[in-house]
């Protein structure tokens, strides 16, 4: 620790601290541009300088650290002045020199309200300027779908440089030119490649760079804003829906150090007008062939007499990849009082049994965990697709120091380098084996990670992938009392809630995809699972948000609430409980999904016994006491776990393991209805050709 | 300087591709930086790409040194972009750089401008018969021959609108041109001629091992008390005093001359022997044993002392200390014999400090 | 006027082969593995010894700066980076060492090298010395082919000595934008600290010096720091290239004694002032970063760093401009201003921002299309300027345009006032709000 002199007031802050982390120490506001705590310094805006005594000029505090501050001639702490004359010329000049060729189209910009550059100016520039000459006039540049430019305002800060290039890992981003005639561009206007590409637009402290599918909708001051989640994928990234009115106009990330830091992905962030299109918002009858317009009396008429009439052998249910706990536990309960054993929650047909443990479908080591892995494996997964924000925080773990991260599966760019292993489950086996050199790494290293794909269980050889990968991650000492190096990558948000839940098929009940067979059931209750195709026969009961696959099998639609329009729990792939929050209504006669429920119940003659969402979360944690410990994540037994899974055995088969997410952008209803979301993967699959070629 | 951007699509050639031999060469660049850091030759291959598409560079040849060096696009890009001299649209046959720095700007280039303003029509353009085109760029570092132009690859020095109006004749129709200082001057000598670096014995070789002279002194006087106390500390040394006296260690004293390489080519011999000029006077040296001094009559005083110096009392010294600095030799500061064409020393009283090394008085 | 004998560029004007042969017979490559031998302290001290400061503009103590390197490696490689990329306007001695005398450039940088335990060194040169290049990479091959240096050279001490190419970046001439443009980037200047010494080349030790610096080390370190040190005054001392350009009868480049005066300096070596001394408007002393001093200040100071700088300007690298009565003044420090505008690098905001203003507003002072309150405002933003930026390119910008105010303020006053009082259809310029 040193003493540090900030404005009279001493503090004591590490050494290795910036003179900027020392101000904010001590309580002094220091404006800025270019540095942002996430981003490498660049120090190039020069707002933030500051008086240091003794030095024959201002310095940068962003860059300038504590350590390298001499103390006084009598050993007295350096001081800072962050008031001073010096410090408050300096600013007002920087401030001067980039508001000279910064154009004043305040009013209809789009940063204006949540601009840096503004509010900065307001608080440390000089009223009027002295600037003469010309403005300059930049180009505007083509820089993708997601993000439109106003170059004009540019202030150079290179915020969105560095972010793609250390965060994202990609060189979407460049500045060509010198001088005064520096331009931010991508390689000649070509469309960005990131999946995190938005965060430029959220960095830049101007207008600049604003979000194109929003801009000139939306004034900051106009919006309420609610602290939620995201359910796109299954990191549950912490977000800001922001709506207008009943309408959802955008999401911002919030900061969640755990999960996202303060990063969201394109689909997080661009689903919003796919809140909006190809909504259900009336119930649907299926008559004659066709849908109709029903009331809410006559879907659950036709449901209750279908229902009634049905062997309970003969009715089933389904959770999709966007269901709430809450919704799911009552359609569990529902069921239940049924007795209907007919249930499943894994979609895709993966091989995962909540009887082998929590920790046999959780993300063990947590995100934050990622950061202490010291080698890591992936099987049968390409996180950058599957849960963006993850592999950010693998890169991340790559910057801070060497790692090594061995592929098995699709050979795909990871954005931090990797050892490609092999496409298939043999690969594996040759690495259990020890007839790769990988697994020397593995067994080297203290804390390895070894991570296995939703892609690689939902094969018919899924269980013996689970097992052989669990046998590794044993063998190399990845499962300990202090480590938890074995872990499942989930990819939907519904899915970690419902297998706590036990939603699997009880004592002779029918799987996924044995219901989704032609005839195999009378009646099938369909909790928004459109990934699926379900066969000819049975009377289906879909309840859920869009248009999409599920809609147009159902005979009885129920319009039930996206994630913005419900209050509802959701647990992430590590097993942390969240909960949205609820930033708007749904459209027309749509409802929360637990009350559909409950109403349906009361039809059904088997009443649920809660009424209100409060009196169904204290059943809910009664009797499943983890989900009330939210932003939590309940531990699981990994070594009783993973010895289990690696005693399942079984064969594997020799074809090549594939990602769980074939297109990263439309991933479920609400990405599929986004006009946004479908030109961003038009985009990626030229992009996807053109590199083939 | 305005936007640099690529040229337009349809000025872009198709593809780029090294020449053979080009992508030898680009392999030996890539070789000189430690492995992984092969993006430093980034610029070296853009000049080599640029030199081989005639002078300009094409997207595709950015894109081809990208791949070379396993970099972004944009990073390339960016480099070719930043640096001034990667010409970014097609170029003249002869690519006119015209200095406008100061110096120049001061020494008439602005009159180069109006001339070639005058021939080629704004800067940027290629001439219709696709000899020229021309740029004013900043200082070349060629001041003292301003004003000046850099053609191709060339400096063309000294320059008048005249003179550089014949030289452009003279390229367009191939006729041979003298590169550099178009009056006359060798490179940056005042014009007629220097008078300065005329003293023959710089260039004949014989100051070659003189300065050996003070270490063998010192080397004698390394066991007084004197030159221990002076060893104590040569930074302390030159900050406290002044103005030390001016030892003659570098001169060619009358000795070391007189069997220097001018006498003996005054004799008819070779003046520096076939073998000394092929092998290093270290390698030989260095292996002279100790005691045995260089028996061949041919080798030079200097070089004899020199081994002497080297295998021998030089062996005796502490490697892991300062040695000693050595006396100043004020006392033989005067010219030598064959000074005697250099302008008089007399204006520097400093010259003939005491022997002891006595700080100069101020005022001198 | 310094004797020939004391001369270190015996070749400075290429009047003889710039060939190993004929090098050597100048005295490079003399005894390298004697001085070798001394040992790694006795290089640094000597340097220190003999009191020369960087040639490069700065004028930091080039021994001091050599001993900042780590005694002891802790296993990244350590390297030596020469800084040839000459581009300070007024400025060509580099060429001329580099054209002419490389062996004595090449030797410096093996005993420099050695002293700082590197075994690379990088001569990174403009990338517009296309000859010199060749020059210089021609005398590298003669150096590496007679085993002078190499992985096993006669010296015994393995050392590699490279050249590489810059391609027209004046902010390539300060260090640590040399690194990055070393690098394969954009020569743009890093923060300091990590000073390079520390975080240099590719993370490693670095230390980078001008050519002039490291090619008298051979010759300083033969013939003593003290004989180095009797040359000269205290604190500048030595012998030092300048270059002189402009107004004189014969512009030349010359090695001289630090502290001769401007008036010897002309006289001497350039044939005296054109139109003679009544002529002299001012001088521009040590490349066009400096601030220029009018001629009666200039004309008897003693060229050596100190007084320079007593004069408000500076030796920076001993290029001479020289501006005779003939010269638009004005125009010419607005050309400066241009040169700086289209040098800056655009990393930071005071010096990407302000260089095209300050030129915008010299351009228009020029022509006297101006206010004189603006004069005033132009001080100011040159004071925003300097001190706020990365590098020292911003100061550069800004100091020849406060020489100019300082010195020749009546002159553009008196500019403005001659437009003004003409018709003229400008509008008064009121800055936008």
């Amino acid at each position: 620790m040193t003493k540090l002199i900030v404005d009279g007031t001493e503090v004591d802050v590490p050494a290795e601290y910036t003179l900027l982390q020392a101000c904010e120490v001590a309580g002094a506001e220091i404006p800025r541009f270019c540095f942002h705590e996430r981003l490498s310094i660049a120090g190039n805006c020069r707002m933030c300088l500051v008086e240091l005594k003794g030095a024959p000029k201002p310095v940068a505090s962003c860059a300038y650290a504590v350590k390298d501050c001499r103390p006084g001639p009598n050993g007295e702490p350096p001081e800072i002045l962050t008031r001073s004359g010096t410090t408050k010329k300096a600013r007002e000049g920087v401030m001067e020199f980039l508001l000279i060729n910064h154009p004043l189209d305040c009013p209809i910009c789009d940063q204006g309200g949540h601009c840096d550059l503004q509010d900065q100016a307001m608080a440390y520039g000089v009223d009027s300027t002295r600037y003469g000459e010309n403005k300059r006039a930049v180009e505007e540049k083509y820089i993708g779908p997601l993000v439109r430019t106003a170059m004009n305002r540019c202030i150079h800060c290179t915020r969105c440089v560095r972010f793609l290039a250390e965060v994202a890992g990609v060189p979407d981003l460049g500045a060509i030119g010198r001088g005064e005639d520096m331009e931010i561009t991508s390689y000649l206007e070509s469309a960005m490649g990131s999946e995190l590409q938005g965060n430029v637009a959220d960095l830049c402290p101007v207008g600049a760079l604003v979000h194109k599918p929003q801009s000139y909708e939306v004034r900051p001051w106009e919006l309420s804003k609610t602290e939620s989640i995201d359910v796109m994928d299954a990191v549950g990234c912490a977000i800001r829906v922001d709506a207008r009115g009943r309408e959802v106009m955008q999401i911002e990330p919030r900061v969640n150090e755990d999960i996202n830091e303060e990063w969201i992905s394109d689909k997080t962030r661009h689903a919003v007008d796919g809140l909006r299109a190809q909504r259900l918002d009336r119930p649907y009858l299926r008559e004659n062939g066709r849908l109709r317009p029903a009331s809410w009396g006559e879907a659950f008429a036709a449901i209750a007499a279908k229902t009634k009439a049905a062997d309970p052998k003969r009715v089933g249910a389904i959770v999709g990849d966007l269901a709430a706990v809450e919704e799911i536990y009552a359609l569990k309960i529902l069921m239940a009082s049924l007795g209907v054993t007919n249930l499943d929650c894994r979609q895709a047909g993966e091989a995962i049994d909540p009887a082998w443990g929590r920790a046999a479908y959780t993300f063990n080591p947590t995100i934050p965990g990622i950061e202490d892995a010291d080698a890591i494996l992936l099987v049968g997964t390409n996180p950058r697709l599957e849960a963006s924000l993850l592999n950010v925080r693998i890169r991340k773990r790559w910057r801070m120091a060497p790692l090594a991260v061995g592929l098995i599966g699709e050979a795909v760019d990871l954005t931090y380098p990797h050892t490609y292993l092999g496409a298939g489950p043999e690969t594996l086996a040759d690495l259990a084996a020890g007839r790769h050199s990988f697994a020397e790494v593995l067994k080297g290293a203290s804390r390895p990670l070894v991570v296995v794909g939703t892609g690689a269980l939902s094969r018919p050889d899924g269980a013996a992938i689970l097992a052989a990968a669990a046998a590794l991650a044993k063998d190399v000492g990845a499962v300990t009392p202090e480590w938890n190096g074995f872990a499942v990558l989930q990819t939907a948000a519904a899915r970690v809630g419902a297998l706590d839940l036990g939603f699997v098929p009880g004592e002779g009940g029918l799987d996924f995809a044995a219901m989704a067979e032609p005839g195999a059931l009378d009646v099938l209750f369909n909790l928004g699972a459109d990934e699926v195709e379900i066969g000819a026969g049975a009377f289906v009961v879909y309840q859920g948000t869009h248009g999409d696959r599920g809609a147009t099998r159902a005979d009885v639609i129920l319009p039930g609430a996206a994630y913005t329009e419900k209050n509802a729990t959701f647990v992430n792939l590590e097993g942390r409980v969240q909960t949205t929050n609820r930033a708007g209504f749904p459209p027309g006669d749509a409802r929360e999904d637990w009350a559909i429920l409950r109403a349906l119940s009361d039809v059904l003659g088997k009443r649920l016994a809660f009424d209100s969402l409060g009196a169904l979360r204290r059943a809910l944690y009664a009797e499943y006491p983890h989900f009330a410990a939210l932003d939590a994540v309940a531990p699981g037994d990994l070594v009783a776990t993973v010895e289990t899974l690696a005693g399942l055995g079984g064969e594997t088969n020799r074809s090549a393991l594939v990602s769980a997410v074939p297109d990263f952008y439309l991933t479920n209803a609400i990405a599929r209805a986004s006009r946004v979301l479908a030109e961003c993967s038009g985009l990626a699959r030229t992009r996807g050709l053109e590199a083939a070629e | 300087m305005a936007n640099r951007r690529l040229a337009p699509a349809s000025e872009q050639p198709a593809s780029f591709a090294f020449s053979p031999e080009n992508a030898d060469w680009a392999k030996g660049q890539i070789e000189k930086y430690p492995e992984g850091r092969q993006a430093s030759a980034v610029i070296p291959l853009l000049w080599k790409a640029q030199e081989q598409n005639g002078g300009w560079l094409p997207r595709a040849a950015i894109e081809a040194v990208a791949a070379e060096l396993g970099m972004p696009h944009i990073r390339v890009l960016e480099v070719a972009t930043f640096y001034t001299m990667f010409a970014l649209e097609p170029v003249g046959r002869f690519w006119i750089q015209l200095c406008g720095t100061v110096p120049c700007d001061s020494c008439g280039a602005r009159e180069l401008k109006d001339y070639l303003q005058e021939r080629l029509g704004p800067p940027g353009h290629v001439s219709a018969d696709g000899n020229f085109s021309w740029l004013e760029v900043e200082c070349l570092g060629a001041c003292c021959n301003a004003p000046m132009a850099q053609i191709n690859q060339d400096y063309y020095e000294d320059l008048t609108p005249d003179l550089l109006g014949t030289l452009m004749d003279d390229l367009a129709s191939g006729r041979p041109v003298k590169v550099g200082s178009q009056v006359g001057r060798t490179s940056s000598e005042p014009k007629g001629g220097a008078d300065t670096l005329i003293d023959t014995t710089l260039f004949d070789g014989s100051r070659v091992g003189a300065w050996r002279k003070r270490f063998e002194e010192h080397a004698a006087d390394d066991t007084t008390a004197e030159g221990k106390s002076e060893a104590a500390s040569s930074e302390q040394r030159a900050a406290t005093d002044p103005k030390p006296a001016k030892p003659d260690a570098g001169r060619a004293a009358a000795s070391s001359a007189s069997d220097g390489p001018a006498q003996r080519s005054a004799g008819g011999e070779e003046p520096v022997k076939a073998g000394d000029k092929s092998d290093a006077a270290d390698s030989k040296d260095s292996k002279a044993q100790p005691g045995h001094p260089s028996a061949d009559a041919g080798v030079t005083v200097a070089r004899a002392e020199a081994a002497g110096a080297e295998a021998g009392t030089q062996s005796d010294l502490p490697r892991d200390e300062p040695p000693p600095q050595p006396l100043a030799s004020g006392a033989s500061d005067d010219l030598g014999p064959d000074d005697a064409t250099a302008p008089s020393k007399a204006d520097k009283p400093s010259g003939t400090a005491s022997k002891s090394g006595a700080p100069k008085t101020e005022g001198n | 006027m310094l004797s020939d004998q004391d001369r270190i560029f015996t070749n400075l004007y290429g009047l003889h082969s710039p060939g190993l042969e004929e090098a050597r017979k100048r005295g490079a490559w003399d005894g390298t593995k004697f001085l070798l031998e001394m040992g790694r302290d006795w290089i640094i001290d000597e340097m220190k010894a003999s009191g020369l400061r960087g040639r490069g503009g700065a004028g930091f103590p080039t021994g001091l700066k050599w001993s900042f390197m780590p005694k002891k490696s802790d296993g990244r490689p350590h390297y030596l980076v020469v800084n040839a990329d000459e581009s300070e306007p007024g400025t060509c001695k580099d060429r001329e060492i580099m054209r002419h005398d490389p062996h004595l450039l090449i030797e410096g940088c093996m005993l420099a090298s050695f002293s700082m335990a590197a075994h690379a060194c990088y001569i990174y040169i403009r990338g517009e010395y296309v000859a010199e290049k060749h020059a210089l990479q021609k005398a590298v091959d003669e150096a590496y082919a007679a085993r002078l240096v190499g992985k096993d050279n006669v010296h015994g001490y393995p050392f590699d000595i490279y050249v590489h190419h810059g391609a027209g970046a004046y902010i390539c001439g300060e260090e640590t934008a040399l690194l990055e443009s070393l690098e394969g980037k954009k020569g743009m200047p890093r923060l300091k600290p990590p000073f390079p010494a520390n975080m240099g080349l590719y993370g490693c030790p670095t230390t980078v010096n001008n050519v002039e610096s490291i090619a008298v080390a051979g010759t300083i370190l033969r013939r003593g720091g003290a004989w180095f040190a009797g040359l000269g005054g205290k604190n500048n001392t030595g012998t030092k290239l300048f270059c002189v350009s402009g107004h004189v009868n014969k512009p030349c480049n010359v090695e001289e004694e630090l502290g001769i005066t401007f008036r010897e300096l002309i006289d001497k070596h350039c044939g005296g002032m054109r139109g003679g001394w009544d002529n002299l408007l001012c001088s521009i002393p040590g490349g066009s970063s400096v601030p220029l001093v009018p001629a009666e200040q200039i004309i008897d100071a003693k060229m050596d760093f100190d007084t320079l700088r007593g004069l408000g300007s500076g030796l920076g690298t001993a290029a001479v401009i020289v501006l005779d009565r003939s010269t638009d003044i004005v125009s010419a420090i607005a050309r400066i201003a241009y040169f700086y505008k289209h040098e800056s690098c655009g990393q930071c905001t005071p010096c990407r921002e302000g260089t095209g203003w300050m030129w915008r507003v010299m351009l228009r002072m020029a022509e006297g299309r101006a206010q004189r309150r603006e004069i005033d405002m132009l001080l100011d933003v040159t004071k925003q300027i300097e001190g706020h930026t990365i590098c020292a390119l911003g100061d550069a910008a800004a100091w020849p345009i406060q020489g100019l105010i300082r010195h020749f303020r009546p002159e553009i006053e008196k500019r403005i006032d001659r437009y003004s009082a003409n018709p003229h259809s400008d509008p008064v310029r009121i800055a936008a709000e």
